[in-house]
């Protein structure tokens, strides 16, 4: 059976002695039929697809709404002219969320991650540090059954979809499961994994799904940016030996509950929130026109 | 929720409901017909119709009628793919009552020259569920092999089938019953655990009262 709380999920590692990924692993092969080598060749596939996603990016790539497409190259390009505050991880990060996002808006393949419209958090926090040679694909495998492990809870104690829980579901779980992810892949104990999760989703709560147009452009593609720095910002205060306070599972439960209490305008629907500004309504009536 | 529900599916983008949703209907469409489609009339519903461009909606519906899965790289360009493969079709908007926001009616006629309408809504997450197969409701996600029997709403035919099922090791998973009127058309939609044979599906329309057998093998 898979984890329901992330607290059953800790005590698992601590009474078997073993890591976190693993602990992930066995529950999900128990259910799933799966051999635990192909439940492993699975996660390296999705984990080559990202890696293609990123290398199939094109500067000249535009979506079907003409709105998405070029902005992955604008930074790296300022990344490479110097001008940029970020380190070059953060910018790399950053570019990476980009490239993916945008892939997805312009039709490309992608891994749901957990969803199409929040896909670029994950390989953003990752495919640097892998093509530095901080870790290799066994080990980035491993961080990505902690990343789907800690998304198996939030699905069963809120939800994954951003028409019921607003964007906080979609890239506030996808931030705060690649924040885990990160601290696994630096070494962090499955404890300070958890904290990295729970600050991340909890900087993220309350977010809402307000895509213009009603489509996975804008703002969702840039939304992917703040998810991944906000991972990575979560896993250094996690790193560091801060802790959130409220318990991960605690802080599930009240994203849970805010996604609730959104309005139905603000859940995917394209009506309020910035879909509903001026400029937003304007964007949907051009969209709509280059349709008939 | 399993692991690689949670990561995954690969898929073509924009969106797991608006794109790949919309493929898996043009694709179990395709394989309810049974034969290539030639000509496919697709009218788009509630957010498909209002978004569907911008998400590739029409796109992906045209992808899944020539076969294709919801990760493959070619549904940009499947309307060319479709001229190119003898596929006519043509896509419009309508309204539904009651119909689940991202809903799509298509109309097949396949190269065997029968034909087949199919309302398919796209549920959440790329999952489907077909609504409708010509007029009569039903309801099933495509992800098991389904096997789907309209006949006269007369006594027998729920035996008649399950025992030919039985007889080829064929395990029932799930099984709705549905009919028009009482004593006109009824339709069963049965999920299995085995693939059906052909054979089955040829024995099926031989016995008196049924009156179309169709299919479908993942």
């Amino acid at each position: 059976m898979s984890y329901t709380s992330v607290r059953e999920m800790l005590n698992a590692c601590k009474a078997n002695g073993k890591p976190l990924y693993e602990v992930i692993l066995e529950s999900d092969l128990a259910e799933s039929g799966l051999s635990r080598a192909a439940s492993e060749a699975e996660m390296r596939r999705l984990w080559a697809v990202m890696c293609q996603t990123s290398a199939d990016y094109r500067a000249c790539d535009r979506s079907m709404s003409g709105f998405a497409g070029g902005d992955a190259a604008k930074m790296e390009a300022a990344a490479a002219g110097g001008v940029l505050l970020s380190g070059s991880y953060l910018s790399e990060v950053m570019a990476e969320a980009l490239k993916t996002a945008e892939c997805n808006a312009c039709m490309k393949r992608i891994v749901a991650a957990p969803t199409a419209g929040s896909c670029g958090v994950l390989p953003a926090v990752l495919l640097p540090l892998y093509r530095a040679g901080v870790c290799d694909e066994d080990a980035v495998c491993r961080a990505l059954f902690v990343a789907a492990g800690f998304g198996q809870v939030v699905a069963a104690r809120a939800t994954l979809a951003g028409a019921e829980g607003g964007c906080q579901a979609e890239v506030g779980a996808a931030s705060a499961m690649a924040a885990a992810a990160l601290v696994d892949l630096r070494g962090g104990t499955a404890e300070a994994c958890a904290e990295a999760f729970a600050m991340a989703l909890t900087n993220l709560e309350g977010l809402v799904c307000d895509p213009v147009a009603g489509l996975v452009e804008l703002p969702c593609i840039k939304r992917n940016v703040i998810g991944a720095v906000n991972a990575v910002s979560a896993a250094d205060m996690a790193m560091a030996g801060i802790v959130g306070h409220i318990p991960a599972d605690e802080v599930i439960d009240a994203v849970a509950e805010v996604g609730a209490a959104m309005s139905k305008d603000l859940r995917e629907t394209g009506i309020g929130g910035l879909a509903g500004t001026p400029t937003g309504q304007k964007i949907r009536e051009i969209v709509t026109m280059g349709q008939q | 929720m399993r692991l690689f529900d949670v990561l995954g599916p690969v898929m073509t983008g924009p969106s797991s409901s608006h794109t790949a949703g919309a493929v898996r209907i043009g694709l179990t469409a395709r394989r309810l017909l049974g034969s290539r489609p030639l000509n496919a009339e697709i009218q788009l519903h509630g957010s498909f119709a209002a978004t569907g461009r911008g998400h590739g909606t029409d796109k992906a519906l045209v992808a899944g009628l020539l076969g294709m899965q919801p990760d493959d790289p070619r549904i940009p360009q499947s309307f060319e793919l479709a001229r190119q493969a003898g596929l006519q079709f043509s896509v419009g908007s309508v309204t539904l009552r009651g119909a689940h926001p991202n809903t799509a009616v298509l109309h097949l006629t396949g190269e065997d020259g029968r034909s087949l309408e199919v309302v398919g809504a796209s549920i959440g997450g790329g999952r489907i569920s077909i609504c409708q197969i010509d007029g009569i409701t039903t309801n099933f996600g495509a992800d098991y092999n389904t096997l789907i029997v309209h006949n006269l709403d007369t006594p027998g035919h729920v035996a008649a089938v399950t025992g030919c099922l039985s007889d080829h090791a064929i395990n029932i998973a799930t099984m709705q019953l549905y009919r028009s009127t009482a004593g006109g058309y009824a339709v069963m939609v049965l999920e299995c655990d085995q693939p059906i044979p052909d054979e089955v599906i040829a024995e099926l329309r031989q016995k008196p009262g049924i009156v179309k057998v169709t299919s479908l093998n993942l």
